[in-house]
């Protein structure tokens, strides 16, 4: 079987010329081999940018990926597909600023078009106190060097002109611009890195479930699977949503809830909605995609789920709340709405951590923000496994901040508890 | 979803405040680790879960309730110091 040459815009010419016979698959479909120096459990953006890292980075390419159904078949496919760097802070500003400069060289890098585009993200304010928290916030992504404009009511106009600018219940006071925030064409980065991954070498091995994790004296010593059992020295659990299952098999018990979280596509529309745009008195986002369809989102259902399904309370406050910022989108038809299982945990923020078992690694807890942070996450966790430091961005993702109370990052300043985010 | 409130009847998701995993308190005396677990740490199950729930919108009793996470079947509720005799 032939693996997919390089792609160019002279490949693409040359292709539509020939009748576009030449295209061949993008990564291989190998058999689980009986070892590996590491495996990474879960084929989603994560486990997939993981082993794309570590086969650059650290030159280990004898490493398995093994994903249950087919790759990218979970939350990277499921998510609002937007891309920002606006945290306030430190542990999660470093990690989401170094996560967006890999993104902005991420099509050269791994030669695929994933259609990272920066539109420019506004998250509007709607009262005195609103705009001092996005001032607040505003500086301190300037700080870590990334980009933030404060807009006042008529800056917002001048690109917004289309929000309800007259609603007396929420008046907008204006809006904090991220400039290189954006969206990208979420399934195309699964692919990007597992076509990345699989030509420096690594199995990605499909419809391969993991079914035990084998341990011995305190060390991990492989996986039992639907295709065998595999050994590796280092195992990573990578798979968000199903993080407490698989950290079970190994007698893990995690800081983990799982919540559903919804998002919603209409029908196709002309291009009108050219930024992303949050509303700052609701739970609503939106962007258009570049196949035109509105995708907006709201806030988790509050309460555990494993229902890849959404519930009619949300969605009823999710379109009352698109209403009421901006009434023009009342006549598109919702084309459907899914949801997507999140592995929350008890402050928001993720774990990027060795367990306490030897060798076995931790990724999890993304919450509602996993798929900004696919490369860095991916790269951190690379960094982790070869080198068994954590990278200095990543640093304060540790596992024991709740036992200790000690690096609590609560981004939104609510508690550090399950249930409040 | 529906939750049947043993004082009430059959209301809506709504009117309920979901309380957490139903979990037993550790003693005021117990070690860090049985907190933490208290606290933080979950068993989270795709599957039977037992939940406390408070039918805020109504009668504002705490419950205990018996539910699916997978299909959100509700199998059991009861208060919580019935749940807990």
């Amino acid at each position: 079987m032939t693996v997919s040459a390089p792609f160019s815009a002279l490949r693409i010419l040359k292709e539509g010329l020939t009748g576009n016979t030449g295209w061949t698959r993008h990564w291989r479909d190998p058999a689980p081999k009986a070892a590996y120096d590491a495996i990474v459990i879960g084929g989603g953006g994560h486990g997939l940018a993981t082993a794309y890292y570590l086969a650059k980075n650290h030159g280990l390419t004898n490493v398995a990926v093994l994903e249950k159904g087919h790759l990218g078949s979970g939350n990277i496919g499921r998510n609002t597909t937007i891309v920002r760097a606006n945290y306030f802070l430190p542990g999660n500003s470093e990690f989401y600023s170094h996560s967006l400069k890999l993104w902005e060289g991420m099509e050269a890098d791994l030669n695929y078009n994933v259609m990272h585009s920066q539109r420019g993200l506004i998250n509007l304010f709607h009262s005195d106190g609103q705009r001092d928290a996005f001032v607040r916030r505003g500086n301190a992504m300037i700080n870590q060097g990334d980009d933030a404009i404060l807009l006042d009511r008529d800056g917002v106009r001048a690109i917004l002109p289309y929000l309800d600018f007259d609603n007396t219940r929420f008046p907008i006071f204006g809006g904090l611009l991220h400039p290189r925030g954006g969206t990208a064409r979420h399934d195309a980065v699964a692919w990007g890195y597992a076509r990345g991954a699989d030509r420096r070498g690594v199995d990605l091995i499909q419809n391969c479930e993991v079914t035990g994790i084998d341990i011995a004296d305190g060390r991990v010593t492989g996986v039992q699977t639907t295709r065998g059992a595999i050994a590796a020295p280092k195992v990573a659990i990578v798979v968000a949503g199903r993080s407490s299952q698989v950290a079970a098999m190994a007698g893990l018990r995690l800081p983990i809830e799982s919540h559903v979280l919804q998002a919603f596509v209409t029908e196709g529309l002309k291009p009108v909605i050219n930024h992303v745009i949050s509303f700052g008195m609701g739970h609503f986002y939106i962007s258009q995609s570049d196949k035109g369809g509105l995708v907006f989102g709201g806030d988790i259902d509050f309460y555990p789920s494993y229902a890849s399904r959404g519930n009619l309370p949300m969605i009823e406050h999710v379109m009352e709340a698109g209403m009421t910022l901006m009434p023009m989108i009342g006549r598109a038809r919702v084309l459907r709405s899914w949801g997507g299982i999140m592995d929350m945990s008890p402050d928001g923020s993720p774990i990027i951590d060795k367990s306490p078992i030897d060798g076995l690694f931790l990724n999890c807890g993304w919450n509602y923000g996993g798929f900004k942070a696919v490369p860095a996450s991916g790269y951190c966790l690379a960094h982790l496994m070869a080198t068994g430091q954590p990278h200095p961005v990543a640093a304060g993702f540790r596992l024991d901040r709740f036992a200790t109370g000690r690096g609590i990052i609560d981004e939104e300043g609510t508690g550090s508890q399950h249930n409040l985010h | 979803m529906r939750i049947p409130c043993p004082l009430c009847g059959d209301r809506d998701r709504r009117e309920y405040y979901f309380g957490g995993a139903a979990l037993t308190r550790p003693a005021a005396d117990a070690d860090a680790q049985a907190w933490d677990d208290y606290i933080h740490n979950r068993d989270n199950p795709a599957g039977v879960s037992r939940e406390f729930w408070q039918h805020e919108g109504g009668c504002g009793a705490w419950l205990v309730v018996t539910r699916d996470t997978v299909s959100h079947a509700v199998i059991a509720v009861a208060r919580t110091k019935e749940a807990q005799a």
